[in-house]
């Protein structure tokens, strides 16, 4: 299963719903202004760091950079994908579901 | 009838920012108005808490979502007149950023001081 998060933790709670429900070892892939969840330094880190234990972790290269996010200070465990990935991640992982 | 044009009234205006920049058109919708009350000469401020203080963060780069970095106009708001800039300290720490994150000249408040400041507004709006 792929999971899709789009939006801040901060302002909704679509992340925490998706860590409070995905299964172990699913793959949950943070885009849009979900990137800003992988921030290092956030007090969302803690949570953000359990979850890379638990599940495989994504954020979305081109939506980290058009929001000034560094790839290189994420949450330890976090990978970083392009649009080439994330299809593959669909192709691999599906089916999807979407916390929007 | 008189000739003399009528005083110009001025207004304390506050704009409040909580929104994240690109994920929605909020804060481009703002950052519009802000401009627009700068040309009728108000007394404009801008404050930015919640998921607003990322639209003064640094290093925006959204044309690879073939997206207008309006991030750049932050820094043209002087120009216009409008240098009163708030970011609130608490919103910052919570996401991990300091001062040196942001990209433009603000001052940085607490969440009590920008209650007052809220408070000592003749017109606020918020997005």
């Amino acid at each position: 299963m792929l999971h899709t998060v789009n939006k801040s933790p901060f302002e909704r709670n679509a992340l925490e719903a998706c860590l409070n429900r995905a299964a172990s070892g699913a793959a949950i892939l943070l885009y849009e202004d979900a990137v800003y969840a992988a921030m290092q330094g956030t007090s969302f880190a803690d949570a953000m760091h359990g979850a890379a234990s638990r599940f495989e972790v994504y954020a979305l290269g081109p939506d980290l950079a058009a929001r000034g996010v560094d790839p290189a200070k994420l949450v330890d465990g976090v990978r970083v994908v392009d649009y080439g990935g994330f299809v593959d991640l669909v192709a691999e992982k599906g089916p999807v579901q979407a916390w929007l | 009838m008189s000739d003399e044009p009528e005083a110009a009234v001025v207004k304390r205006f506050l704009y409040v920012n909580r929104k994240a920049p690109h994920g929605t058109v909020y804060a481009l919708e703002v950052l519009e108005m802000v401009l627009i009350a700068a040309m009728f000469d108000q007394d404009v401020h801008v404050a930015f808490i919640d998921d607003g203080v990322y639209q003064v963060k640094k290093g925006q780069t959204p044309g690879a979502l073939e997206m207008k970095d309006f991030s750049k106009t932050y820094r043209a708001l002087e120009g216009y007149g409008v240098e009163k800039l708030f970011v609130e300290q608490e919103s910052l720490t919570e996401r991990g950023l300091t001062q040196d994150d942001l990209l433009v000249p603000a001052e940085v408040i607490s969440r009590a001081q920008m209650a007052t400041l809220m408070n000592s507004m003749d017109v606020v709006l918020s997005a």
